[in-house]
């Protein structure tokens, strides 16, 4: 289930970072579902983006400090095309892994974004209007799940809604909204965590 | 209904759809390799049950590919897990590493091995599954977790995209290649272009490609944000396909019915030799703005640019002649490789064309260098180095390091520059 309001600090990137630059290639061999070794796409998230753009407006912000597994920064900011490029479902969970509850990125490419809402990994919005050049990184965020607003020092800015994708948000995750809609005839075994939050827990 | 429509209404058991329609398709064949297999699996046990059976073994197909030729233990880990995954399930579409079935780059071996199919539909934890709409069937790629679906169920829900059409009318000259129409089409549209869309190619510049050169078209539709790559099947494509498999298929064809969102025309004599510059595939030149342009090195290879008639195009070029800057030869799959060691031109092998002129020949067919990979890979980039490569993407890092530099460009021009030194046009060598 989705929270109602997500708060903490903003992490701002450009247009199309793409899934090398959320987590490099070299990095893919970890297992995801092996609790030590999995921390580890949370140490080198969004390790791939250039320094000078690393947590705009300035650039030159670690989004994981050196030696941790986790981001001071819950909620990032992007521009268009955010997580282009490889299918690699390691991309929106090293982002999950590393604390992250919200992206709300201009646009999204395709893969990436099913890969967000089928695995239940995080909240995908999109503002209205880019964000980013108005939020800088370290801002304090509020998001309104419910109302679809985000909030930074009394101003409110608008978030798109989530259409038809809202359901599997809402059910957890695709397996969750595939038993739902009678397509998996058992139902889940008991206590066995979905995909997403297998991922992230 | 275009002809990806008609495949997805077709696999949802409808009569009609239109764009933007959620639908759940019933899918031909699942592929999944080394990265991506491994998660996939995991989310089934975990889903299912730990003894849980995939839906159908003769569908879903696992081919090793990434990281093979490494000292990386994690990646070998991942192959033994795939191994043993495959085993247990009897799956007889396993290309394991090191044995005589072993292929190489996935989105290569699938139509070598008669995975490809038209009219079926195709997913692949991989995002340039999208090749296969060379075959004119619904092919794309997707994550672990709506593998992991497929694996247990056999569907997939769908958006049904809208399709952007591409006419290419007239004859390829000799110094031109695929990797020139589609770089030079994601420089019109942007990385965001196609973004949930079909990309259709057509025209008669389109249907007088090989089979693959139709690969590397659709190959990068992903690079214009594309859901797919889509070609009408016509004889090419079908003396193709009997040539690798008896399974039967069912194609679909244009039909006037067909809605486009939007369709624009290209003359191909209007295009020139074109390359993609650091850092981003929609980053167009022709090769002649950027004639000259200091590099580290050359690399042939990959999905896009590692098969056959990529490395007759560049022996073309570099016979007789000696590369001036290292130059990596990586054949996509082993298939590839035998091939090169036997194909001629102007009488000598492909292979001795490459390594007179001092080229270096990967030990193995895999995708190698073209996303970097574990620091000790064929041809990675470790430094801040300049290299024009035919693969597919050039964002920061891509190929290694984040101070790398990656030029994208067809295998003529790749070997051109290697001849020359620094970025050359091929019309200069051909």
């Amino acid at each position: 289930m989705m929270e109602t309001h997500i708060v903490g600090k903003a992490y701002v990137l450009g247009d199309n970072v793409d899934t090398d630059q959320i987590i490099p290639a070299r990095h893919l061999v970890y297992s995801l579902s092996d609790p030590e070794e999995k921390k580890r796409y949370g140490q080198y998230a969004l390790s791939g983006v250039p320094d000078a753009v690393a947590g705009l407006p300035g650039g030159r912000v670690p989004f994981i400090p050196e030696g941790e597994f986790r981001s001071p920064f819950k909620v990032i900011i992007a521009g268009k095309n955010f997580g282009c490029g490889s299918s690699r479902e390691h991309a929106p969970a090293c982002l999950q892994i590393a604390g992250v509850a919200a992206v709300i990125a201009e646009s999204y490419a395709r893969i990436f974004y099913r890969n967000v809402v089928d695995g239940g990994f995080f909240i995908p919005f999109e503002a209205a209007d880019s964000l980013v050049g108005k939020l800088c990184t370290g801002d304090e965020v509020t998001i309104d799940v419910a109302s679809k607003t985000v909030t930074h020092a009394g101003t409110i800015y608008a978030l798109r809604p989530l259409g038809d994708v809202e359901t599997i948000l809402e059910a957890g995750d695709v397996f969750a909204y595939a038993r739902q809609s009678g397509l998996i005839p058992t139902p889940q075994p008991v206590g066995t965590p979905t995909a997403g939050r297998t991922a992230g827990s | 209904m275009t002809l990806t429509e008609q495949v997805l209404a077709r696999h949802a058991k409808r009569a009609s759809v239109v764009p933007g329609d959620n639908i759940w398709v019933d899918v031909d064949v699942l592929m999944t390799h080394d990265v991506c297999g491994p998660g996939t699996i995991d989310i089934f046990k975990k889903q299912f049950g730990a003894e849980a059976r995939v839906w159908d073994p003769e569908k879903v197909v696992i081919i090793p590919d990434h990281y093979i030729f490494t000292a990386d233990a994690y990646a070998h880990r991942n192959v033994d897990i795939l191994r043993a995954f495959a085993g247990s399930q009897q799956l007889p579409y396993f290309y394991d590493v090191n044995t005589p079935r072993y292929k190489g780059v996935c989105h290569i071996a699938l139509p070598e091995e008669g995975h490809t199919r038209p009219g079926e539909v195709l997913f692949g934890t991989d995002s340039h599954t999208c090749t296969a709409g060379a075959f004119g069937e619904f092919a794309t790629g997707i994550g672990n977790t709506d593998a992991a679906l497929i694996m247990g169920i056999g569907k997939l829900w769908v958006k049904v995209p809208s399709t952007l059409r591409f006419v290419f009318e007239g004859t390829m000259p000799p110094y031109l290649m695929a990797k020139d129409l589609i770089l030079h089409i994601i420089g019109d549209i942007g990385v965001d272009g196609a973004t949930y869309r079909a990309m259709e190619f057509a025209g008669d510049g389109v249907m007088s490609l090989s089979m693959e050169e139709r690969m590397t078209l659709c190959n990068m539709v992903i690079e214009a944000g594309g859901k797919n790559g889509m070609i009408a099947p016509d004889e090419t494509t079908f003396a193709f396909v009997r040539s690798r498999t008896n399974k039967p298929f069912e194609p679909v064809f244009d039909r006037p019915d067909a809605h486009y969102e939007t369709e624009r025309r290209y003359r191909i004599a209007d295009i020139p030799p074109t390359v993609a510059k650091p850092h981003s595939p929609d980053n167009r030149a022709s090769v002649r703005e950027v004639a000259g342009t200091a590099i580290d090195r050359c690399y042939i290879g990959s999905c896009t640019g590692g098969k056959v008639s990529d490395f007759l195009a560049a022996a073309k070029v570099i016979r007789g002649k000696e590369v001036k800057v290292d130059t990596y030869i990586v054949p996509a799959t082993t298939e590839v490789m035998r091939e090169i060691s036997r194909s001629t031109y102007e009488g000598e092998t492909l292979l001795s064309i490459f390594q007179k002129a001092g080229c270096k020949i990967a030990e193995g067919a895999s995708c190698a260098a073209c996303l970097g990979g574990p620091s000790d890979t064929f041809g990675r980039l470790n430094k801040a180095e300049v290299c024009i490569s035919t693969t597919n993407r050039n964002f920061p890092g891509r190929m290694g390091s984040k101070q790398s530099a990656v030029y994208l460009a067809s295998p003529y021009t790749v070997a051109a520059s290697a001849v020359a030194g620094t970025i050359a046009d091929p019309r200069e060598f051909l």
